[in-house]
């Protein structure tokens, strides 16, 4: 074991490198799905909480996390999962927001109450064009976190990455 | 009975409704009508078995039995499984499915905001976390029942022959026995007959809209919820369960 000492900031810097396999842009901190980095004693505890109960993606990232933190010779407790507070997409840094839309990830846009059954339908403008006139495709994109958009100005079909609250 | 005992059976309840829909709406996968309709059942049930997990889990942990999450899920006979009858009733066609889902999704989205305010502080955040989920289900089902009620005049009849059909299953949503009486005494349960009453008000509103006819409140299938499935259980669990049974304990 190689003696060495790091700081809570190194280590939320350190998690930057570990990206969201479905969207790589994201790294799991501008995702918000990091809550919370903590030392017991000699080694740490990471949590970290699901963006959606089902998401595949969640057991990858913790398997890159515990490799990461292996090659830095980082000791680790082990990543708990917590359920609540649950994630929202309010979560997402402005960071990540920028860089899935220069991705072609139409960033969460801030939704009415979702409490209502059927709300007036949401502009999201299109990240390639930036053109409001947009129409939706589908709930539903490729993952359960996106829905699917098409431009119609410059017709660039687009995921739209939901807004969670 | 114990309260544990209780509590686990409960939990395993809301579990098995979503894993026995999540593996129902998966048979979908690769036979939805079209592309984004395929990439939307098969969402919806990603979340249902995400939403599995979590409760089977926790199940588990109350129980103390050492069973996790996939022991519960694929290690069971059928009448261990809790889940109501509607949950397990088969695909038929495009108007059957959604018709299912619209009736189960508008009382899930009900009991998981009940459970919100659950002594049972896990189950609260089961509930927290699922209901962001749910919430995009009832309304995705919802806008369905008015696409295909105020649709064709074939799309209509077809839906409206399905919700004639399935209505006798919705009444086990709402049939308590002494598990839940025992959940709701100690503040961890859902009152059904509020939730019933609210259930009915949504159902109405939308198949108002959609041009559908409530069907009338008559004899209702139960026992799903004590472990008496109907006769499409058993396939279900036969096709969910081989790779466990063919080969123990076998992982990914």
């Amino acid at each position: 074991m190689v003696n060495q000492t790091h700081t809570e900031q190194e280590l939320w810097e350190l998690l930057e490198q570990v990206k969201d396999p479905e969207v790589p842009v994201l790294s799991v901190v501008d995702l918000g799905i990091v809550r919370k980095i903590e030392r017991i004693d000699a080694a740490w505890e990471v949590t970290i909480t699901p963006t959606y109960s089902g998401c595949p993606a969640m057991r990858t990232i913790e398997k890159e996390i515990e490799a990461l933190l292996r090659e830095h010779h980082i000791p680790l407790v082990g990543i708990k999962t917590s359920l609540s507070p649950a994630w929202t997409t309010d979560w997402i840094s402005e960071k990540g927001r920028t860089n899935l839309r220069a991705y072609g990830i139409a960033p969460p846009e801030n939704e009415v109450d979702k409490s209502v059954l059927f709300a007036a339908p949401l502009v999201v403008p299109c990240p390639k064009c930036n053109s409001k006139n947009t129409k939706m495709v589908s709930e539903f994109g490729s993952p359960a976190c996106k829905a699917h958009y098409q431009c119609n100005d410059c017709f660039e079909p687009f995921d739209y990455f939901k807004c969670l609250r | 009975m114990t309260h544990n005992e209780a509590l686990f059976k409960y939990i395993i309840r809301i579990g098995d409704n979503s894993l026995i829909l999540g593996q129902r709406l998966s048979e979908w996968c690769g036979h939805g009508p079209v592309l984004e309709e395929d990439i939307a059942l098969t969402n919806t049930a990603l979340d249902l078995i995400g939403q599995a997990t979590s409760l089977l889990k926790y199940a588990g942990e109350i129980e103390g039995k050492g069973r996790n999450e996939d022991q519960l899920a694929f290690l069971r006979y059928e009448h261990e499984y809790l889940n109501c009858q509607l949950v397990e009733l088969p695909n038929t066609d495009y108007a059957y499915t959604l018709a299912r889902q619209f009736l189960f999704d508008h009382f899930n989205y009900l009991m998981y905001q009940e459970l919100l305010d659950s002594e049972d502080k896990q189950l609260a955040a089961i509930a927290e976390k699922s209901l962001k989920e749910v919430t995009y289900h009832r309304r995705r089902s919802s806008e369905w029942m008015i696409r295909l009620g105020d649709g064709t005049q074939e799309s209509h009849e077809r839906i409206q022959a399905a919700m004639d059909d399935i209505w006798e299953y919705s009444g086990e949503l709402f049939t308590g026995d002494d598990i839940d009486q025992m959940m709701l005494d100690s503040g961890i349960g859902v009152n059904l007959t509020k939730i019933k009453a609210e259930w009915h008000k949504s159902v109405a509103e939308v198949l108002e809209t959609a041009t559908l006819e409530k069907p009338k409140d008559d004899f209702m299938q139960l026992g799903g919820k004590q472990g008496k499935h109907t006769e499409y259980m058993g396939y279900i669990l036969a096709e969910m369960q081989y790779m466990q049974r063919a080969y123990p304990n076998c992982e990914w």
